[in-house]
């Protein structure tokens, strides 16, 4: 049904690093997150794919606790990352955020420059001793989201005064200049053109050397480009997820089969 | 195609021909432009009124009629005046004789008497010897004395005061006016800047001409520095705590509900708190400025808050989750991303708290800074935080109440030079705000 590039079949020995157990979410009443359990694996790309509002981004946060910010969101069951419960009463969802990195569906550079964008993370972890490694971190996680060769005679010059594609890939840069360990991603490229999509398609592939990429996105063709699994979301339920060359070509489930090809949406 | 065969087709929906509901529309448009300029003009309107009569019953408070008479005083009538028991008035005398001496070189004879002048000057006799007395070394000198006239001899001169409406009594003569003439004919007599306006102090009910506003700024100046320094931190920490940490529950309801409350709560009912607490409970020094700047920090931090809260909030909290998203903790969150962002708009709301402080006289009455505390500069710093003292409005309210029609006029001069501090403020708003706002 599409085409799935080479490289993606290779299936890896494979560790669990995320193992989610009935999970639930709640928006207030709203039951946001209906008893998903969901395994995802180190050294893949993981596709979230599902209609709007069926509860991707929300299911993406919990993974960094970055759900705990909304004051009416409850969570519930299990999330473990490398066996360790991060709803843990004495996990500090800071060093867990340090751990798992989030790129937003909105650009959302600090309103500084494009180098402070980069080096805050970097600064406030010291992972830098001096000045020559923290540039030397900025300008690897530039390069990294690449984006290098439009900013590096600006550095100075404000986030913010980026196109939205730009400021996209200045954020994704920002996150893996923390080096994560899990890259969660949601709808990184929903404003980038074909170009950036495709330098940050690489970029996520050149990722899952070393980390967990969990990706959102709306494009069934980057789902079927970049991941080696996908997981389909239906109104709050985990509907499927198995190998992405499954879910394209011979999916289980009858709703899943109806969303990729366009029939439900 | 020509225009008649155009004409003739009615076309319908065509661009160039307004329909009827459009017509409607932008005349609906038109009519509340007219509102919005109407308004405007009205209000404008009501600011120049204000600020012409402000300015003009205000302006005359800047000058002051003076004596001015160079004259040398010998030793001879240093000591003979010395020896005398009526010093004061052995220095009266030799001024009058003086006086007379200058009138007859230039030309003039007009007759006057020891009462005029006292009805003229009040007592030059004391300010002569003091001046003797500090500096000794002037005796044999030319020196020029600058005596301020009474308050009628001003308003003589400022149209207060004319020959009809003067009443003979022993404050004031109508033939005495003749005598101003002369002496101002004479050059003796003269409106002069009045600098002792701004630099001074308060004077007695009875010597308007004396009184400045200085002393009182300084304590207003006090005053405002304790606001400050306690409603800044303890208002920003209150609106960080409650817009970016404390839970949402009924407790945290219970007071911001209460906060806006305070806001709204009459200044008077601060400075009776202010009596109770401060000065009968804690027995602060009463009148102090000290005392004055706590009674105000109650009153600006609800405002300092709610704009603070305001400024926080517009904050988008996309930067918040881009910084958590980073690893940032809460405080390095607010503290790294979201106070830089907010700080425009605390910033001006700190300001509008200030100003409204420094107008505020109610509260202070209650706790004793009245107008005539303020009648000397405080010595040092500690001294100007808890030596009785008063504040700008209260002065201008003790001088608006006293009967003198001099005092009246000093009053409106005083709301010039608060004004002026408060447009100062304001000014320094708008800078700080462009400032901060340039660094995106
Ligand atoms: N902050 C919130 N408060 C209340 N309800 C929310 C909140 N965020 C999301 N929801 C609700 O939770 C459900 C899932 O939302 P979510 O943002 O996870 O969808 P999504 O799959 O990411 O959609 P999209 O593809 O449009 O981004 C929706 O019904 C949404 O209305
Ligand atoms: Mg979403």
């Amino acid at each position: 049904m599409y085409d799935i590039p080479h490289h993606t079949q290779e299936t890896a020995v494979t560790d669990v690093k995320i193992k989610a157990k009935d999970v639930q979410v709640y928006y207030g009443d709203t039951h946001a997150i209906k008893d998903v359990s969901v395994e995802i694996e180190n050294n893949t790309v993981t596709a979230f794919i599902g209609p709007s509002g069926c509860g991707k981004s929300t299911f993406l946060r919990c993974l960094n606790r970055m759900n705990d910010t909304i004051d009416i969101c409850r969570v519930q069951g299990d999330i473990l990352i490398d066996g360790e419960d991060i709803y843990d009463k004495r996990v500090d969802p800071v060093q867990l955020r340090a751990k798992v990195g989030m790129v937003f569906q909105k650009p959302n550079p600090f309103p500084k420059s494009i180098y402070d964008n980069i080096a805050y993370g970097p600064r406030i972890h010291g992972m830098a001793r001096n000045k020559a490694e923290l540039d030397e971190i900025v300008e690897r996680a530039l390069r990294r989201g690449a984006i290098w060769d439009e900013v590096k005679d600006r550095l100075q010059a404000p986030g913010t005064g980026l196109s939205g594609g730009q400021q996209q890939r200045l954020c994704i840069a920002r996150a893996v200049a923390t080096e994560p360990e899990v890259l969660l991603m949601d709808e990184p490229c929903s404003a980038l053109d074909p170009i950036a999509t495709a330098q940050v398609e690489e970029l996520i592939d050149e990722l899952r050397q070393n980390y967990a990429v969990v990706i959102v996105t709306h494009s069934m063709q980057q789902a079927a480009r970049v991941s080696q699994k996908t997981a389909f979301f239906h109104l709050g339920n985990l509907v499927e997820y198995d190998d992405t060359s499954k879910i394209f070509t011979n999916p289980e489930d009858s709703r899943t089969e109806s969303y990729i090809t366009g029939r439900i949406g | 195609m020509t225009d008649a065969s155009m004409d003739s087709v009615p076309v319908k929906g065509t661009l160039t021909t307004v329909d009827a509901r459009t017509k409607k529309r932008n005349a609906a448009e038109k009519r509340f432009k007219a509102y919005g300029i109407v308004a405007i003009l009205i209000g404008l309107f009501f600011l120049v009124v204000l600020a012409v009569s402000i300015l003009r019953s205000g302006i005359p408070a800047f000058t002051q009629a003076e004596m001015q008479l160079e004259f040398v005083l010998t030793q001879e009538e240093f000591d003979a005046a010395e020896s005398q028991v009526l010093k004061t008035k052995a220095y009266e005398n030799i001024f009058i004789t003086k006086l007379q001496d200058a009138l007859t070189e230039k030309g003039l004879t007009v007759a006057f008497d020891a009462a005029a002048i006292e009805r003229l000057l009040g007592k030059p006799g004391s300010t002569i010897r003091e001046f003797y007395r500090a500096n000794p070394d002037q005796i044999g000198q030319p020196v020029t004395f600058s005596l301020p006239a009474s308050s009628r001899v001003d308003g003589y001169f400022k149209g207060r005061v004319s020959r009809d409406t003067v009443v003979d009594s022993r404050f004031f003569e109508a033939s005495d006016l003749d005598l101003v003439d002369a002496l101002a004919d004479a050059g003796i007599i003269v409106r002069n800047f009045n600098w002792n306006f701004i630099t001074g102090s308060d004077s007695g009910v009875d010597h308007p001409g004396g009184a400045g506003i200085g002393v009182s700024v300084i304590g207003s100046f006090f005053m405002m520095l304790v606001v400050l320094a306690l409603s800044l931190p303890i208002g920003v920490a209150a609106s960080i705590y409650l817009e970016e940490f404390a839970p949402q529950n009924w407790f945290t309801d219970l007071i911001e509900v209460n906060i806006s409350n305070l806001a709204a709560v009459p200044s008077i009912v601060f400075g009776i708190l202010g009596l109770a607490v401060f000065i009968q409970f804690m027995h602060l020094p009463q009148s102090a400025p000290l005392v004055g700047g706590l009674v105000l920090t109650l009153m600006t931090l609800p405002t300092i808050i709610i704009s603070t809260r305001a400024s926080l909030k517009a904050v988008p909290p996309s930067i918040r989750e881009a910084a958590l998203g980073v690893g940032a903790s809460k405080m390095q969150t607010v503290f790294h991303h979201v106070l830089p962002l907010a700080a425009p708009g605390i910033l001006t709301g700190t300001i509008i708290g200030l100003a409204q402080a420094l107008g505020e006289t109610a509260p202070l009455l209650l706790i004793g800074m009245v107008g005539f505390i303020a009648r000397a500069y405080p010595e040092g710093v500690v001294s100007g935080f808890i030596d009785p003292n008063s504040a700008m409005p209260a002065q201008i309210y003790t001088w608006a109440a006293r009967a003198d029609a001099g005092f009246y006029e000093k009053a409106w001069g005083g709301i010039i030079i608060l004004l002026i501090f408060l447009l100062t403020m304001n000014i320094i708003a708008i800078i700080l705000r462009r400032r901060f706002e340039r660094r995106w």
